[in-house]
């Protein structure tokens, strides 16, 4: 009798055995089924509100910026020319910073080599050779006492600057800031304790100097971020970031948030740089064109682009009233864009190979433009048909 | 008519797009009815059909883009060194020239070239296609015989060839040749910098998720209407203009220009009496005035009239808790707790009983931020209150009515003389001897007080 028991019980677990892996399967296959969908609907959800955004921002967009700016008076013609021609990489130039002197810069380059001029004398003021290649950041510290510099090597590193010609500046650089690809932009705040990067690793991060400790980092780019650039507000909280998913992202210093988001290139955007009252930023892409980003409004107001432009723009400055936009191209030239009415005030030639930064100075007195072809040019402007304007009162 | 590179496994999306928009060019211009008029063109003794100047090239361009002519020359030249047009006069030099030098449009392979090149002139090829030539063979081992016999057929059939077609061949595929891989010294246009490979798209769900958070929060966000947004820039550029170097000059005259430092002195950080249009820029807004070295001190000896100068002491010591190293936080809020937040604090700050109370409460845990909503406060108390009051105040009206106008330097009566540039010290210089200024000092058992240095 109890054998009997057993064989059927036996017989039962089996059918209990089969009848579990069934159901195993079975919920496996519907549980996969469920992630397609939720994949599905996770798309569908996300460009549903997109659109309903970009309706939202259009609400708001009551007039266009060309058409407010028509009672704007016209520029008159404005011709450039370089006035200084700073000989000295071996290689590429890729990155260079004014200091807050008005007259002193760094400048680093495909070689690994950073060099620290004074660009009205033509002197070569420090000289620092990196192990890596392609040193893409650089940076001059707001004191004036130190450089940043980072690239290939994954790290932003900072050296002072010390006046001692015996000192070997290279065995002083320490290490800052570390990525796990190359670093592509680097910027002091407000002091020289705070170091800003962003990186091909698809992060931006803010980093102690004194400690290389990490103090927040910034997630939200889908591919290599290329640039950065700290807002001039009064809150000093926030700056944006461009990079290769084609999206400008602004972002709060103190949370990591992102507060803003703009999609709007058709290409990698290779520089992003603030306007000078901190309301908007312009942005410069691989699709040929700059364009400008209301923060208030949310929203992309103007495209500055032409028929003739054919290749991409690597970098972009403001002069000091922000109404030129200096922007370098791959086909070595450099635009200068009239920012309120969207027109080309004028173009300038000279460099023999890609422009791969343009920086206005602190005073706004030139234009310094650095490039592939191994040199950094000082140029500066003057509007044929302008007179100085004298204030009037007590002289 | 797409470009053949050998070198790189696949285009980089960035030229991907530059090519397409330069075959657009080409394009156009080779349209029957708008496109360039193609004629025979005489190259020494030999006439070549279907060719344009260099002259026309450029007078095509300048129409059609409504461009300079220096544009044109410009944008010809690109095109003309990735190889969509080539030289017939000088094959080895890609450059524009805006003369009657004859040009055609490309259109053939690089590989063949090279065989063709080493079978006709066995020996002639310069040391660097030697190189390539043999790493080519490398390469494509296989289909090398496949290569070859095609380079004898072409070789054979351009013998029967009348010599222009030749001429134009041989130009053709030597401009290619250029392109691809360029003589050492030479620009490689092919350049393109760092590959940018990284792309983490594939993280599909995360990256929905965070588009979602995004687009929710951004949904909720206010916005601002454009007419208002836009006159912003309108008006800030106008505030601006004079002071915008690149405008509208600067006096007495550009430093890099004249050579003449005085702009850069009269504007130093400190000086006996500051320049008009720097002291009409405090008036701008409150962090002009406070972003200015002497502005600041201003604002300070008019607050210390006032008697509420604490304000901006605290404000200052609270940037540099923000700015400061991570190791000197704790200390430096302990100092602000006892010199503005105490009871009896010697320099006490007015601040609302909710913020007071949440800034002490996170004094007992103190991080970078913690002082953040005090500093707001009292940053918008002097902005709204004290600043508006200064700029109306004796104190700022006889700074205004005492400041220099430069006067503009004529320009120089004997244009070829340069002035000496004089070098100045170096900011780290001058930071260094400070620092040992201030190490004697204390050395010497100087008392050295303790204070913001700004």
């Amino acid at each position: 009798m109890q054998e009997e028991r057993l064989t059927s019980s036996t017989g039962a677990e089996k059918c209990r055995r089969k009848i579990r892996a069934v159901t195993v399967l079975l919920c496996s296959l519907f549980y996969c089924e469920q992630s397609r969908e939720t994949l599905e609907s996770l798309k569908r959800e996300s460009e549903t509100l997109k659109k309903k955004l970009e309706e939202e921002r259009n609400k708001l967009n009551d007039v266009e910026l060309h058409q407010v700016a028509e009672k704007v008076e016209v520029l008159s013609a404005l011709s450039i020319k370089t006035r200084r021609v700073l000989k000295g990489h071996g290689n590429k130039v890729l990155c260079m910073d004014w200091c807050k002197d008005k007259r002193r810069m760094v400048s680093s380059s495909q070689d690994g080599k950073v060099i620290v001029w004074d660009a009205f004398t033509l002197n070569k003021e420090h000289g620092v050779p990196l192990p890596c290649t392609w040193v893409l950041a650089c940076a001059y510290a707001p004191s004036g006492c130190a450089i940043a510099c980072g690239g290939l090597d994954n790290k932003c590193s900072v050296i002072p600057l010390s006046l001692d010609k015996n000192e070997n500046l290279a065995a002083k650089k320490k290490s800052v800031a570390m990525h796990t690809n190359y670093v592509s932009g680097c910027s002091f705040t407000n002091s020289d304790m705070q170091l800003l990067t962003s990186s091909g690793d698809g992060t931006c991060a803010l980093w102690d100097v004194e400690s290389g400790q990490l103090l927040q980092s910034f997630h939200g780019h889908t591919a290599d971020v290329l640039s950065l650039d700290l807002a001039p507000s009064e809150t000093g909280n926030t700056f944006v970031s461009g990079g290769c998913d084609m999206k400008a992202n602004v972002w709060d210093m103190r949370s990591g948030q992102n507060i803003q988001s703009f999609e709007s290139h058709e290409s990698d955007i290779n520089c992003v740089k603030y306007y000078p009252s901190g309301d908007a930023f312009a942005s410069a892409s691989d699709d040929a064109t700059c364009r400008f980003y209301d923060l208030r409004a949310d929203r992309e107001v103007a495209v500055y682009q032409k028929d003739s432009i054919i290749f991409g723009a690597s970098t972009c400055d403001f002069s000091l009233s922000g109404r030129l936009l200096f922007a370098g191209y791959n086909d070595y030239a450099i635009n200068v864009w009239d920012v309120l009415k969207g027109t080309r005030a004028t173009i300038l030639f000279g460099h023999e190979n890609r422009v791969s930064r343009v920086r206005v100075s602190p005073d706004g007195t030139a234009l310094c433009s650095a490039s592939w072809d191994s040199t950094l040019r000082v140029s500066w402007s003057f509007s044929t048909g302008s007179n100085y304007i004298f204030v009037l009162g007590k002289q | 008519m797409t470009i053949n590179t050998l070198a790189k496994g696949g285009c980089h999306r960035e030229q991907m797009a530059c090519f397409r928009k330069m075959e657009k060019v080409i394009v156009a211009m080779q349209d029957p009815d708008m496109g360039m008029k193609m004629r025979n063109q005489r190259l020494l003794i030999t006439v070549i059909p279907h060719a344009m100047t260099g002259h026309d090239i450029i007078a095509w361009l300048t129409h059609k883009y409504r461009i300079s002519e220096e544009e044109s020359l410009h944008l010809g030249n690109m095109l003309v060194k990735y190889g969509y047009i080539y030289p017939l006069k000088e094959p080895r030099c890609l450059v524009l020239r805006p003369d009657e030098s004859p040009y055609r449009f490309q259109v053939r392979p690089l590989t063949i070239y090279l065989a063709k090149k080493n079978i006709r002139k066995q020996g002639e090829l310069m040391e660097y296609e030697k190189e390539r030539y043999s790493l080519l063979h490398k390469r494509i081992n296989h289909t090398w015989d496949f290569v070859v016999m095609q380079a004898r057929e072409q070789l054979r059939a351009s013998k029967q060839r009348r010599k222009a077609d030749r001429i134009v061949l041989e130009c053709q595929e030597q401009a290619y040749w250029l392109i691809n891989r360029p003589p050492p010294g030479v620009n490689n246009v092919l350049d393109t910098g760092l590959e940018r490979p990284n792309n983490f798209s594939c993280r599909v769900t995360l990256v929905s998720d965070f588009i979602i958070e995004a687009c929710r929060k951004a949904l909720g966000r206010n916005r601002v209407k454009s007419s208002i947004c836009l006159e912003g820039f309108l008006k800030y550029s106008e505030q601006y203009l004079n002071h915008d170097p690149i405008m509208q000059g600067c006096l007495p005259s550009n430093p890099w220009i004249s050579d003449d430092t005085a702009h850069w002195t009269m504007n130093a950080e400190i000086v006996p009496v500051p320049t008009r249009l720097r002291v009409e820029r405090w008036s701008f807004s409150f962090m002009e005035l406070l972003n200015d070295a002497m502005g600041r001190r201003e604002f300070m000896t008019y607050l210390e009239k006032e008697f509420s100068a604490e304000n901006l002491y605290f404000w200052q010591a609270c940037e540099d808790i923000r700015h400061g190293e991570s190791s000197k936080i704790v200390e430096k809020v302990e100092d602000i707790y006892k010199n503005f937040l105490a009871p009896g604090a010697a320099r006490w700050v007015n601040i609302d009983s909710k913020t007071m109370d949440k800034t002490l409460e996170g004094i007992k845990r103190p991080h970078r931020f913690v002082m953040d909503d005090a500093q707001m406060h009292i940053y918008f108390l002097m902005k709204k209150d004290s600043y508006p009051r200064y700029l109306k105040s004796d104190l700022y009206k006889n700074m205004l009515a005492k400041a220099i106008v430069p006067q503009e330097t004529k320009k120089s009566v004997f244009p070829f003389m340069r002035r000496q540039r004089h070098s100045s010290p170096s900011p780290a210089q001058t930071a260094t001897q400070a620092a040992e200024e201030e190490g004697l000092a204390k050395g010497a058992g100087a008392n050295s007080a303790a204070g913001s240095h700004f």
